[in-house]
């Protein structure tokens, strides 16, 4: 799509203005409850700025005049940013993340802040203090999460393509509910500086389109080393519709692990997969089975790790210097706890786990050998990597489920990243394809992983499906 | 009972780095009230720590410059607790793999001893709070300034021991410009840990911290009334509870601040958002060749220019104070023996140094690297009474006008008429004077009595207002009397 949109933007058939308009309109009229925040005067000023920069033919990028939409966990300047939280309040950040700084270098249009679960925590996208976000393809039904907001914008026309953040899934999950392609590119290519951090070594920012060559035109302005991110790796920025391309055609062997089909997984899923596996054997590649033997403890260890970490990252949000305070004549103490009871239930929940594993008397059992387990996680994959180039597997266990259905059970929504979460713990690539519907007709997603950096293979399997297995229909309204 | 302290202390040394340990803001502590804050050092949403290189290297320094084992790999840790000067509701710090470990401090004290370091780590410091009437103010500008935390082994047994110990710690990083060394603006703070037990037993009382004390005197004071209390309560049949302390220095009291049951639980864990400090056998190969002369490698050389080692001792307990020295005697590295060739006893110059500097400076109750005072100017003195121009007595009182109005001694010695009178003619007349006044004495010297010569030099010097040349004195009176 934002290829297309890039052509006609050139040769001056469609301006970013129009275009812009176009999508503000289409949010105008929303009824999923994607946008938090749509900045029209802003993205209109960015949009006559892009089409001047293309009239001057200097400066191009394939997302010069595209409108982008971003999770509300990404910092941007001056602009409301809540995390969808209410201990944010109005919040506006002196400075634009990384990332989004990168996209308004090359041009592209940000048409507001997308919403999200409460600090990127959930499955659902029903964790926001700004009520759940639902799914385009029927509105009774969750769109995943934690970047809800930004798969159904993509799914219900209201960007061309968005940023996500993946912590456990919250890429890979929406996408595979809604019916879009989301990467989780490897931990350490696209800088973390302005992620409202939830997990620091597990948070990873991804875009999330209609196509896969929307998530690599997207990713080739994102990704590469910055400075002020030190986990960041020392790469260069790359175009990866090119190194993509250069992917296809190679014959290659795939390896599906065995302990991702065991019970609690739904039939259409894996009749779909199957589906998927054949279209591709018969384009000529191989398929291995493989097992990742440390699969059935990654959510254990992800719940133990993100939410420790998680403890300490949200310890900022304590009403001293931004976001909300607990008004009223009060010590610090009641200060401290009245202010921060403005979390949201899930988002506490984690909290106090996370509090809990690190305490004195219980690092031990709890985060060190979670680490520990996270390292043999880790091993399963270098070990599977000797064997094959790819790895593919389901991104859920099911389709999307109930707005409600879960809710009240969090073990059973912590289940749903049961194929995602060891990804994360590995700090791998994944990509999540969409490979047709369920009976219902609600979408279903499968995810290739790669090795470390290895995106442009990756991103070329996942078109590949797209030409050869199964195309979702994205209609933007063009 | 006859006990012992045992004492072990943790010091707060801040970098001397031009900008902060996470991020580029300055870390002037003279600025504006909160100039130097960024959304990293005021922890907004989402941003991220970069290490300073600079600090490291510091670190470094420190380290090798203490004798301590540089880990070639050492890890961040987030110590977490709240408090509104504390933006992130972490500190980073180090925990399990700190940047150096080991490490010895030699130090003088009742006796000479060694005593062990456990550890060195990086850290950044926090903000400071404000308390005002019914609300508190936070300013951020010390916050993320770079902190090196220096941790002893219970070695220290006495409150001497630990003054010792932090003059010579001070000087130490005072010496290879790692550290500014300023108790009143905190960049050089300690903590101590105090506990008693029988003489001669093996093990360890029980022990109490006592926190941020800011004067090497008060610290003194703090450990000797800590040892006193503790020694109260245990010879009264009591225990001693582990608990943090803070000295009250109007009272000279430890009063307790929180129980050990009140203390925090850091929850440390490794820092995410960085990675495993690596340090390059380059970084350390580099930090060795430029380490400057430590204070027991100048106190050596001293002793070797023949300095006795006492007045060596005092003279390298401060950086500023051997720095005056080297100058003066011009056997500085830097300046060496350029600037002027004339010889200059190094013996000469220490007696100056220990002798009247040291007793106007305690007249004064000034620290001994406390004034302002050229090297050239005390040279130059040296030189003047060595070549006769004034006698000893003079130069004490040149030196004072020195010492006070940083005046050049050949001016005082002109603008005062101090020069010394070699002149036999003036000589020669005050003599006859004096003689002619004294003529029984005159008759009893010359019928034997050798001691009233003693008599007559003070007359003719008291004549001349102190400023004839001593040796010439002497031999015109010896001749004149005996005529």
């Amino acid at each position: 799509m934002i290829l297309e949109l890039h052509e006609k933007l050139k040769s001056r058939k469609l301006s970013s203005v129009e275009l812009t308009r176009h999508y503000l309109k289409r949010i105008a009229a929303d009824r999923t409850n994607s946008y938090l925040t749509v900045c029209e005067e802003e993205s209109l000023k960015e949009a006559t700025a892009a089409d001047a920069r293309i009239a001057s033919g200097k400066d191009v990028t394939p997302l010069t005049g595209i409108p982008l939409g971003l999770k509300d966990i990404l910092c941007t300047n001056g602009v409301r940013t809540t995390c969808a939280s209410k201990i944010l309040g109005d919040y506006k950040p002196p400075y634009d993340a990384t990332s989004v700084e990168r996209l308004k270098r090359s041009g592209a249009v940000t048409l507001g802040k997308l919403n999200m679960d409460e600090f990127a925590m959930g499955g659902s996208n029903e964790n926001s203090a700004f009520g759940a976000v639902k799914n385009p393809v029927n509105p009774e039904y969750v769109p995943g999460g934690s970047s809800g907001g930004s798969a159904a914008a993509v799914k219900a026309g209201l960007a061309a393509a968005t940023l996500g953040t993946d912590t456990g899934g919250s890429v890979r999950l929406p996408a595979a509910f809604t019916g879009t392609v989301g990467l989780k590119p490897t931990y350490g290519l696209v800088s973390r500086y302005g992620l409202v951090a939830f997990a620091s070594s597990l948070d990873q920012i991804g875009p999330l389109g209609a196509t896969t060559e929307d998530c690599a035109a997207v990713l080739s302005a994102i990704a590469g080393h910055d400075p002020l991110d030190s986990t960041s790796f020392k790469r260069e920025p790359a175009d990866y519709v090119a190194l993509m391309a250069a992917e296809r055609g190679k014959k290659l062997r795939i390896g599906v692990p065995k302990e991702y089909f065991v019970e609690g997984i739904e039939k259409a899923v894996a009749e779909k997969f199957s589906e998927a596996r054949k279209g591709l054997e018969k384009a000529g590649h191989t398929f291995v089975e493989i097992s990742l033997p440390h699969t059935e403890y990654s959510v254990a260890v992800y719940y133990i790790l993100a939410v420790s970490e998680a403890s300490s990252n949200l310890a900022r949000f304590d009403g001293v210097r931004y976001g909300m305070r607990a008004k009223g004549d009060l010590s610090l103490t009641e200060m401290y706890s009245k202010t921060r009871a403005l979390f949201g239930e899930e988002v506490k929940r984690r909290i106090i786990l996370g509090t809990f594993a690190l305490s004195a008397g219980y690092y031990d059992a709890y985060f060190k050998k979670a680490c520990q387990v996270r390292r043999l996680i880790s091993g399963d994959f270098s070990e599977a990597f000797k064997k094959v180039d790819a790895v593919m597997a389901p991104t859920a266990p099911s389709a999307a489920f109930r707005l409600g259905e879960k809710i009240a059970d969090p073990l059973k929504m912590y289940l749903n990243d049961i194929f995602t979460i060891p990804v994360n713990l590995a700090g791998l690539p994944a990509i999540s394809t969409p490979i047709g519907r369920a009976a219902q007709g609600l979408p279903i997603g499968m995810q290739f992983i790669g090795r470390h950096f290895e995106e442009p293979r990756i991103l070329a399997l996942s078109k590949q499906v797209e030409e050869e297995v199964y195309r979702e229909k994205v209609d933007h309204g063009f | 009972m006859d006990f012992e302290a045992v004492i072990g202390l943790e010091v707060h040394a801040q970098l001397l780095t031009r900008s902060k340990l996470f991020c580029g803001c300055s870390t002037d502590v003279h600025s504006r009230t909160n100039a130097n804050v960024c959304p990293v050092c005021a922890a907004h949403p989402g941003t991220l720590p970069v290490l300073n290189r600079k600090a490291v290297e510091f670190a470094v320094k420190a380290a090798l410059a203490t004798n301590c084992r540089i880990n070639s790999r050492s890890i961040f840790a987030r110590k977490n607790y709240f408090y509104p000067d504390l933006p992130k509701g972490y500190q980073i710090s180090q925990y399990d793999q700190p940047l150096a470990v080991g490490g010895y401090i030699d130090i003088e004290a009742a006796a000479s001893k060694r005593v062990r370091l456990t550890r060195i780590h990086m850290e950044e410091d926090a903000g400071k709070s404000v308390h005002a009437q019914g609300y508190s103010m936070v300013n951020l500008n010390r916050a993320g300034t770079p902190l090196i935390e220096i941790v002893s082994e219970p070695d220290i047994r006495s409150a001497e021991e630990a003054g010792a110990y932090l003059r010579k710690l001070r000087a130490i990083l005072m010496y290879i410009d790692v550290c500014d060394g300023n108790m009143q603006e905190g960049s050089f703070r300690c903590d101590a840990n105090v506990s008693v037990r029988p003489r001669g037993s093996g093990k360890f009382g029980t022990r109490a911290e006592i926190k941020n004390v800011n004067s090497f005197r008060f610290v003194e004071k703090a450990i000797e009334y800590e040892i006193r209390r503790q020694i109260q309560i245990v010879e009264s049949g009591g225990t001693v509870v582990q608990e943090t302390r803070t000295y009250d220095s109007g009272k000279n009291v430890t009063v307790s601040m929180r129980s050990k049951e009140e203390a925090h639980d850091y929850r440390y864990f490794p820092e995410p958002d960085l990675i495993a400090l690596k340090i390059p056998e380059a970084m350390i190969t580099v930090a060795q060749a430029t380490l400057a002369e430590l204070p027991d490698q100048k106190k050596n050389r001293y002793e070797q220019m023949g300095i006795p080692a006492y007045d060596a001792n005092v003279i390298t307990s401060s950086k500023k104070l051997a720095e005056f020295f080297d100058e003066a005697c011009g056997t500085g590295e830097v300046h060496g023996e350029g600037l002027n060739s004339t010889f200059v006893s190094p013996k000469d110059v220490s007696n100056w140094v220990i002798g009247e500097l040291l007793r106007l400076l305690k007249a004064d109750e000034r620290e001994i690297d406390d004034f302002k005072m050229n090297p050239y100017h005390l040279r130059t003195l040296v030189k003047l009474v060595r070549e006769g121009a004034i006698n000893n007595n003079t130069a004490k009182t040149v030196f004072e006008e020195m010492y006070k109005t940083g005046r050049e001694p050949g001016e005082i010695v002109q603008a005062k008429g101090l020069a010394q009178v070699s002149d036999a003619g003036a000589i020669e007349a005050a003599i006859a004077e004096v003689i002619a006044a004294n003529p029984s004495q005159h008759q009893d010297y010359k019928s034997g009595k050798d001691k009233l010569f003693g008599f007559f030099v003070g007359q003719v010097m008291k004549k001349m207002a102190g400023k004839a040349n001593p040796a010439v004195v002497n031999g015109l009176l010896k001749k004149k009397l005996s005529q």
